[in-house]
């Protein structure tokens, strides 16, 4: 199902773990959706000097996150917030179609994390976000049909092309 | 290493001697069992035959009363959509419950866009139905009820007995999709007092492709395809012989060995219970273990996803199944568990390990030895993990 890159950050996941003074934290996912990311970052120099995840989901979630996390490792803020889930996907060589909507969050926490780094620098206090317990699409990948793959439409309820009624599978 | 197969839920080995009576009949090229020569008739012999095993081993006294189909799937939609279809007149009302397999849930839909209503009951806190609600629900309108016998997910079994007794003072027709339980635990369809039993050959170690429908004698069922006049006019289509011998011998095996195969999965699924706290913490046992089948338990690992679990123990050769919601396709956890009460991030970390004849209590420990490590690991990198242990 996976191939040998996504199946190599999955089983050797590089960054794991947690900054305990990080500069920046981001999270995104919820158990409903069956993933969780957490990134963590320590800024020097306006670089990433240290990156680590933590991770609940399937084996495509954890070798995002590690992907991630040797992407954005040494950028710049700047170009690090260039880096989007389709540079994830692609540098490990392709997800299954229905991975890519659910699992690829990486480059959305990342995003966060920097977004909290950069609030932090100015001085903004946010609350902690509360997590939703529904599902939620933060990361603007378009969804698939899970039964024929073929992309469809956010919240459609019906795949015209193989006539699943995917009430369930939203 | 040795491969451990856990998942005997997804597929059985067959057995030698399954193996043997169906190599046996492809090199006998058997005619058509509804030719009226010779060689017809020698292919309805054995073709009978394999019936009468099938219909021995859950207590029918009348061999007429099996269909073969192509498997569980078939015999489910026939059963459903059969019943509902010729008693229609009569009523347009089904009770069912909330964990049936999608092989009634989506039959049942597809009845619903023609009119059929549906009661869905809930099960209790142990995955049960309560038979009270089941006789609480038939109404005058009500032409079938159907819950299975055993559950696919968690291994619970339901309490046929009680509701067939229900059903027949009601006088409404009982269905029970036994397809994990036929041939794995004893099932008696007199002493059940179920109208349609649908079953598969492969559970009990026979062919996949190959099932059955046990239709009680004189109960209304249309045929879910349409064409000859084979298996009693109730299922058209030349019979798929060899698999139906395979699943003959199957039957035989079955109902030989029933009792030394309990003692054996009982074996194997008590260690499995007695050793699991020594390796792992914080689970959750899916299984009502007082009515469940003897070769399966669901567990649900907190703070750690099923598919992940899966993919590590597959790197150690061991084939578990997970019923998370990234594994299953749906991308939704599974209405089985939702209904037990399960939060949906306790249901993403679900196992399901299912024993075979085949295991051993080595393989048990070697499973819990390389489970432990696995636990650990994910639940190391699991942000959820380490907000608890944070509390």
């Amino acid at each position: 199902m996976y191939n040998k890159t996504v199946m190599d950050h999955f089983r050797n996941p590089r960054n794991v773990g947690v900054i305990e003074d990080a500069d920046g934290v981001g999270e995104v996912g919820n158990p409903l959706c069956g993933d969780m990311m957490t990134i963590y970052l320590k800024i020097k120099k306006d670089h990433i000097a240290d990156i680590k995840f933590q991770t609940f989901g399937c084996g495509s979630a954890i070798a995002v996150s590690s992907m991630l996390t040797e992407i954005a490792k040494g950028k710049s803020v700047a170009e690090a917030k260039r880096i989007t889930n389709k540079d994830v996907a692609q540098a490990l060589e392709g997800l299954p179609k229905n991975k890519l909507h659910c699992s690829n969050l990486g480059a959305d926490a990342l995003q966060m994390a920097l977004k909290n780094y950069e609030d932090r620098k100015c001085g903004i206090v946010r609350p902690e976000l509360k997590r939703k317990d529904e599902h939620e699409h933060t990361h603007g990948e378009k969804c698939y049909c899970p039964y024929c793959d073929v992309e469809l439409d956010e919240g459609t309820q019906f795949c015209e092309a193989c006539q699943s009624d995917l009430a369930e599978a939203h | 290493m040795k491969s451990i197969n856990l998942d005997h839920i997804s597929a059985n080995p067959l057995l030698p001697e399954v193996k043997e009576a169906m190599i046996e009949a492809i090199q006998k090229d058997y005619h058509n069992p509804s030719s009226q020569h010779k060689a017809g008739e020698e292919a309805a012999e054995v073709l009978e035959k394999a019936r009468a095993s099938v219909a021995r081993l859950i207590n029918c006294a009348e061999p007429r009363e099996i269909v073969f189909t192509s498997g569980g799937t078939e015999a489910v939609n026939h059963a459903v959509k059969g019943v509902a279809m010729a008693n229609a007149d009569k009523g347009r009302h089904i009770v069912t419950s909330n964990i049936e397999h999608n092989a009634v849930i989506r039959s049942l839909r597809r009845l619903k866009s023609a009119g059929f209503k549906v009661t869905s009951l809930s099960v209790d806190a142990n995955g049960r139905v309560n038979p009270e609600d089941v006789a609480d629900a038939i109404t005058d309108e009500t032409v079938l009820v159907s819950i299975m016998h055993s559950n696919n997910e968690t291994g619970t079994i339901q309490p046929i007995e009680e509701i067939g007794r229900i059903t027949r003072e009601k006088k409404v027709v009982l269905h029970t999709d036994a397809v994990d339980s036929v041939g794995v635990v004893p099932i008696d369809v007199q002493r059940l007092g179920v109208d349609l039993v649908s079953f598969a050959s492969n559970p009990f170690y026979g062919p996949t492709g190959v099932g059955g429908l046990y239709i009680r004698r004189g109960t209304k069922v249309f045929p879910l395809l349409d064409g000859g006049v084979q298996e009693n006019n109730k299922r058209a289509g030349t019979e798929n012989l060899i698999g139906i011998i395979g699943m003959g011998e199957a039957a035989e095996l079955a109902r030989r060995d029933m009792e030394p195969r309990l003692a054996h999965l009982e074996k194997l699924k008590g260690l499995f219970l007695r050793e699991l706290p020594n390796y792992i913490d914080e689970y959750i046992i899916n299984t009502y273990l007082d009515h469940s089948l003897p070769n399966l338990i669901s567990i649900s690992v907190k703070y750690i996803e099923g598919e992940s679990v899966m993919l590590m123990l597959d790197d150690d050769d061991i084939a578990v199944s997970t019923r998370s919601a990234c594994a299953t396709g749906s991308l939704r956890a599974s209405h089985v568990l939702l209904s037990l009460g399960l939060s949906h991030a306790d249901a993403q970390g679900t196992l399901v390990i299912s024993f075979g004849i085949d295991n051993t209590e080595e393989d048990i420990l070697t499973f819990l030895r390389s489970l432990q490590n696995v636990v650990a690991t994910l639940r190391n990198i699991s942000p959820l993990y380490q907000k608890v242990a944070k509390a």
